[in-house]
């Protein structure tokens, strides 16, 4: 129990952001209307891809003879990278339909 | 110097997720938040790889990998993204979806490797009091009971989002069936406890333990996300999307904790709040609670909604279609899931021209989750150039239909089914409805009578005001418009 406190303690500025940044995604989601439902979940997706700065790092950390470890970093570069740049530019077509009408 | 220049960075990155987000709630906009998102993360992504230090003060290493990994996943992601027909992105996005997830899981394993081989103790730079920069004393401290809840959360999550994405991805395209057994529920909560369970275990027993264990909890969560997904039916699969798209953020922000990282963390917790809210809004539509659309198998029950043994349905020809449509005052058209199958966003959008050069007035009505995502027919729609304002949602629609001669129902079902407003033994119970009854005349395009994706009967059909006609959905507008030139 005390190291779960002690724990808590200790990241205390990154459980500020956890509980402060839900309130913000809860309050700027509720206004969207219906219609860019699909494009947003889309875009939303696309930002769940910030993970790969985490594979990045832990590739960039990995050592250079560790192969078990640079394959595995590199799948979940490579699988990063896939959710980053295809949810854009997927969420960049559907909206560019939206824009076509105007 | 660099460090300071990161952070800032990654500030900037994270307002541009807030950003990009906000700006999606408006059409006009929404184009530029996308973009501006997508910039936030590049420069993100490229700061990271040069200015990035970990604790010990080294930069990272081994470039090449991580360069051939971003072409090869860049290059990857741009033709998917521009190959996918728009009828298949809610699939899309459930993919991509699972390839972060599969990412954030790969990340704990790594990391958990690494833990295994240096004895679960962490080396930590010594923080020295007085006011010295640089030390290099390093301590060597066992791991945290909070890193070890990370890791797990992000290897449990992150393999159910993966797992379960592939599976709706798999039912959405076609290549997977609803499949359900008895007791499922039950063997799908033992599974998710065992892999609580192991984790916790595993945690606490974490000197002296086999470290495969940690792969029969990965092996445990992937079959959990198999079994979760599959026996869901169809129709609530935009909610299970959404419901993954949530995890996988959750997922990824485990990442930013383990590394500390707050740009990681912002836009993992943005889009597990965001996904989350969605989720209700979506299962608000279908006005269902999200216990029950997990718990409660919406395909698995064929025999629910009332019997239609003795009841006949009549069919009309095009001829007698296209004449009561020229003829009317206002139509108005509700789109479903076969008018994405069929393609034929284009063809309705030339039924509606034609219509109106004739004098007759043309609106859409979209049902919240018409298709198999929210918005689905909007993006459809809007791809064949149909005006913006002509879309009306639900309760619009409802007040419109009574002064409506003709609705001409594209490929929709169970968002028409009037068993959802009084039979309470019906599956779909509940969920509001387009009132397409309350119109003069209901002309409804199918391929033929089965049942819709929710697989119950649709009273609606066999009603005196109700005419069929059947085929295609891009055929039967097609030979529609050439008919009513002909007239």
């Amino acid at each position: 129990m005390e190291s779960i406190l002690n724990w808590l303690h200790a990241n205390e500025q990154m459980i500020y952001i956890i509980i402060l940044v839900i309130f913000l995604g809860f309050i700027v989601i509720s206004r969207v209307p219906t219609v860019l439902h699909t494009p947003l979940m889309s875009h939303a997706n696309a930002i769940s891809g910030v993970v790969i700065i985490g594979a990045i790092i832990v590739m960039g950390r990995a050592d250079s003879n560790n192969y078990a470890a640079l394959i595995l970093g590199l799948f979940a570069v490579i699988l990063g990278t896939i959710n980053v740049v295809g949810g854009f530019v997927v969420t960049d077509r559907m909206m560019e339909m939206f824009k076509k009408k105007k | 110097m660099g460090v300071s220049i990161l952070t800032i960075i990654y500030l900037i990155a994270a307002v541009t997720f807030i950003m990009g987000l906000k700006m999606m709630s408006h059409p006009a906009s929404a184009r530029n938040g996308n973009s501006a998102a997508g910039i936030g993360m590049l420069m993100a992504i490229f700061a990271t790889i040069f200015l990035f230090k970990d604790d010990t003060g080294a930069n990272l290493k081994n470039h090449y990998w991580i360069f051939g990994g971003l072409l090869i996943g860049t290059v990857a992601g741009v033709i998917m993204a521009k190959k996918v027909k728009m009828t298949a992105m809610p699939e899309m996005v459930s993919m991509f979806n699972g390839f972060g997830g599969a990412s954030a899981a790969l990340i704990s394993i790594i990391e958990f490797n690494q833990l295994a081989k240096n004895g679960f103790l962490v080396t930590l730079p010594v923080k020295v009091e007085a006011d010295v920069s640089v030390s290099n004393d390093m301590l060597a401290l066992p791991v945290t009971i909070g890193t070890m809840i990370i890791l797990f959360s992000g290897l449990v999550l992150g393999s159910i989002t993966f797992s379960g994405s592939m599976i709706a991805w798999g039912k959405l395209s076609g290549k997977v069936k609803d499949f359900a057994f008895h007791g499922q529920h039950f063997i799908n909560m033992a599974l998710l406890f065992a892999a609580i369970a192991l984790s916790a275990y595993i945690t606490a027993n974490v000197d002296d333990l086999n470290p495969l264990w940690f792969y029969l909890v990965m092996v445990l969560s992937l079959i959990y996300g198999i079994f979760f997904v599959l026996p869901i039916g169809g129709a609530d699969m935009p909610v299970v999307i959404s419901f993954l798209n949530s995890l996988s953020g959750i997922s990824a922000a485990c990442s930013g904790f383990l590394y500390d990282n707050k740009v990681i963390l912002t836009g993992g917790i943005l889009v597990g709040a965001a996904g989350t809210i969605l989720t209700i809004l979506m299962c608000k539509a279908m006005n269902r609670s999200l216990l029950n659309v997990f718990i409660g198998s919406f395909g698995g029950s064929p025999s629910a909604g009332a019997d239609k043994g003795g009841m006949q349905h009549k069919e009309i020809s095009l001829n007698d279609a296209a004449v009561v449509m020229t003829f009317a005052n206002k139509v108005i058209i509700v789109p479903g899931y076969g008018l994405a199958v069929a393609q034929a966003q284009h063809a309705c959008r030339e039924l509606e021209k034609i219509l109106e050069s004739k004098g007759v007035q043309v609106k859409y009505a979209i049902h919240p989750v018409a298709g198999r995502m929210p918005g689905h027919m909007n993006v459809l729609l809007a791809e064949a150039d149909v005006s913006y304002d002509k879309l009306l949602e639900m309760e619009i629609a409802n007040e419109e239909f009574p002064t409506t001669d003709v609705v001409l129902i594209l490929g929709a079902n169970d968002v028409v089914n009037p068993a959802a407003k009084h039979d309470k033994a019906s599956p779909i119970y509940g969920m509001p409805i387009l009132d397409v009854e309350t119109a003069k005349l209901v002309i409804v395009n199918k391929r033929s009578m089965k049942p819709g994706y929710a697989g119950i009967e649709n009273e609606l059909f066999y009603q005196p005001k109700t005419s069929m006609l059947f085929g295609d959905a891009k055929k039967a507008l097609n030979d529609l418009i050439s008919e009513i030139k002909s007239i």
